[in-house]
């Protein structure tokens, strides 16, 4: 009978969407008692109570210090470790901050972790990328703890409907000074967000500036789509890092992906590979896009792209 | 103050992965090698900051067997003062490195240590937060702006909700993400210095370190694959084939 924590991302009063993700993936290895912790300074009452409300949980622990207003993996850390001794499993969704913090709490456990579970064989294998996705390794972790994030694009979230109990948990250790939150510059979007949208339109070098990507906006709002971007479009300064999609951007798994001006580089598919339909539309026919894109058309984006929102 | 900055050996980033059909790995004979993009742009911002009058020298790490003593020429090249090979034949890990290098860490002592966000091999995005928490000092991961001013560093971090800016105190680590700079190019004269440029080599026994046990690879398999759908002619034709679909 095991024991699982889920550390939770949560933000402005809400839990993050890739809890009820990391959820999923949890419950496939059926453990006896499934926690679910949030750090913050006020308590996070409406982010608990979401998770609260999520299948299959059994707790939901509130840890409120003033030192867990931001979340910083330094802080967080050493309170997670300490919490590990209870548990057989320690996950965290693959958001940067799950990816931040997972491999601080392995270390001070003094275990190996799993980076992206995208899929569960038993107790101890496990299934995840590895070069941008472009293979894929069964893996079997050592004896004792077994410290994880979840690749939140392999799995679906899980319902609500349940009504878990809410506890406050006090953690009696010292925590680092040596890291201070000062600030988050967040692009602030009336749009679906990116990791969660059901619908994604994204732009690349093709749009070729700022003003131009006016019309991904456009489509997107058109579509009630959220909006990603290649590196070479946030590179080019076109768009904000945040929408960056790929290797080292968001991994993400809409229904409906539609790729304007990119060309389709490994590092770039690697952030849809989970996608339902692929739409590409570019002017080059020979593009790699191409070669992945359930639905592809050749033309000059600018041309297209008001007939498609006017035929829509 | 003194910089170490971590490079491994990988498959260069621009070759397409084969998996081996037996299952066991990918194929990496006769492929072309190179230093992990994002350990460059490490490289690259201890250079930037020696240049700027922070940093006093930059000490390039590796582990690995003989030939990843390319990359560490490939650093000395860039401008690396000297470098530090720690020789390991098998297979290591994440956790394996971080208490490697926290064992230099306790040997050098630097102000800082840089390293890439993540290697594009194995993508586990784990050895920099792994060695702030086994050397008890900050871990500023995902680096795209880095500034240093006396005792402290800000550090701006690219996460999924746009920028965020912390202060960590020296001794830090730093992990860089791919806007942090643009790696300089390696000229032939710059070849040829660093190979006068020292190298220390020590074993894991010389260092004192343990290695953790291994998550145990089982098997390698190629994805499913995506298949290429099909091409429509006009506006109308996808338009109506996205409908059909019940996508828009
Ligand atoms: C370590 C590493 C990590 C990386 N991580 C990522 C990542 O996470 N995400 C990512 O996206 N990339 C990533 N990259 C970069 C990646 O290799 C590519 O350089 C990038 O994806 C290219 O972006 P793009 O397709 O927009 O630009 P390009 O490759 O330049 O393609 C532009 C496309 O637009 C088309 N086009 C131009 N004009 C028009 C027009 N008027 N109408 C229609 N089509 C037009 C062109 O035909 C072309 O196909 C990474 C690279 C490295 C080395």
């Amino acid at each position: 009978m095991s024991r699982l924590l889920i550390v939770a991302e949560h933000g402005a009063g809400n839990l993050n969407a890739s809890v009820a993700k990391t959820l999923a993936c949890a419950l496939e290895l059926k453990p006896a008692e499934l926690d679910v912790v949030l750090f913050s300074a006020d308590g996070a009452e409406a982010a608990c109570q979401q998770a609260a409300a999520l299948t299959g949980v059994s707790r939901v622990l509130s840890v409120a210090r003033p030192e867990n207003g931001a979340p910083m993996g330094a802080v967080l850390a050493p309170q997670v470790a300490a919490m590990a001794a209870d548990y057989d499993y320690v996950f965290g969704p693959s958001t940067t901050f799950g990816k931040d913090l997972m491999p601080s709490v392995a270390a001070l456990a003094g275990v190996p972790m799993v980076t992206d579970i995208m899929g569960v064989e038993d107790g101890r294998t496990f299934v995840r990328p590895t070069y941008a996705g472009n293979a894929v390794d069964k893996v079997r972790v050592p004896d004792g703890l077994v410290v994880a994030t979840v690749r939140a694009a392999s799995y679906k979230a899980v319902g609500g409907g349940g009504s878990a109990p809410v506890e406050a948990l006090e953690l009696d250790i010292e925590l680092p000074t040596h890291s201070r939150f000062v600030e988050i510059r967040a692009g602030s979007s009336d749009r679906p967000d990116l990791q969660s949208a059901t619908k994604v339109v994204s732009g690349g070098r093709g749009l070729g500036s700022a003003e131009n990507f006016q019309v991904i906006y456009s489509l997107a709002d058109k579509l009630g789509a959220g909006v990603g971007a290649s590196r070479a479009a946030v590179d080019s300064g076109f768009v904000p890092n945040e929408m960056q999609v790929g290797q080292t951007g968001k991994i993400i798994a809409p229904d409906l992906y539609i790729a304007v001006g990119i060309s389709g580089a490994i590092q770039h598919l690697a952030g849809i590979k989970d996608a339902g339909t692929i739409v590409a539309i570019n002017k080059d026919p020979e593009a790699p896009i191409f070669e992945v894109a359930d639905i592809g058309l050749v033309g000059d984006l600018f041309k297209l792209l008001p007939e498609i929102e006017a035929a829509l | 103050m003194k910089v170490l900055v971590c490079v491994k050996r990988v498959v260069d980033y621009n070759v397409r992965i084969r998996v081996k059909p037996d299952g066991g790995g990918v194929v990496t004979d006769g492929v072309k090698m190179a230093m992990n993009p994002f350990d460059e742009i490490a490289v690259e911002e201890a250079l930037r900051m020696r240049e700027a009058g922070h940093v006093s020298e930059v000490v390039a790490v590796t582990i690995g067997d003989k030939k990843s003593q390319e990359q560490l020429r490939t650093a000395l090249a860039m401008g690396a003062d000297r470098a530090i090979w720690v020789e390991h034949e098998e297979a290591i890990q994440p956790l394996g490195v971080a208490r490697v290098l926290k064992a230099l860490a306790e040997r050098e002592q630097p102000g800082l240590v840089l390293l890439g966000k993540q290697a594009i091999d194995d993508d586990c995005g784990q050895t920099a937060q792994m060695l702030a928490a086994l050397w008890q000092r900050p871990q500023a991961t995902y680096a795209s702006e880095v500034v240093i001013s006396g005792e402290t560093v800000r550090v701006t971090r690219e996460v999924d909700a746009g920028l965020e800016v912390i202060d960590v105190d020296l001794p830090a680590v730093i992990s860089t993400d791919l806007r942090l700079n643009e790696p300089r190019y390696v000229k032939l004269p710059d070849i040829m210095k660093a190979k006068r440029k020292p190298m220390d080599s020590y074993t894991l026994p010389d260092l004192g370190v343990e290695l953790p046990p291994l998550v145990e690879r089982l098997e390698t398999t190629p994805p499913p694959a995506r298949t290429g759908g099909f091409k429509v002619e006009s506006v109308e034709e996808l338009v109506a084939t996205l409908k059909e679909k019940g996508l828009v």
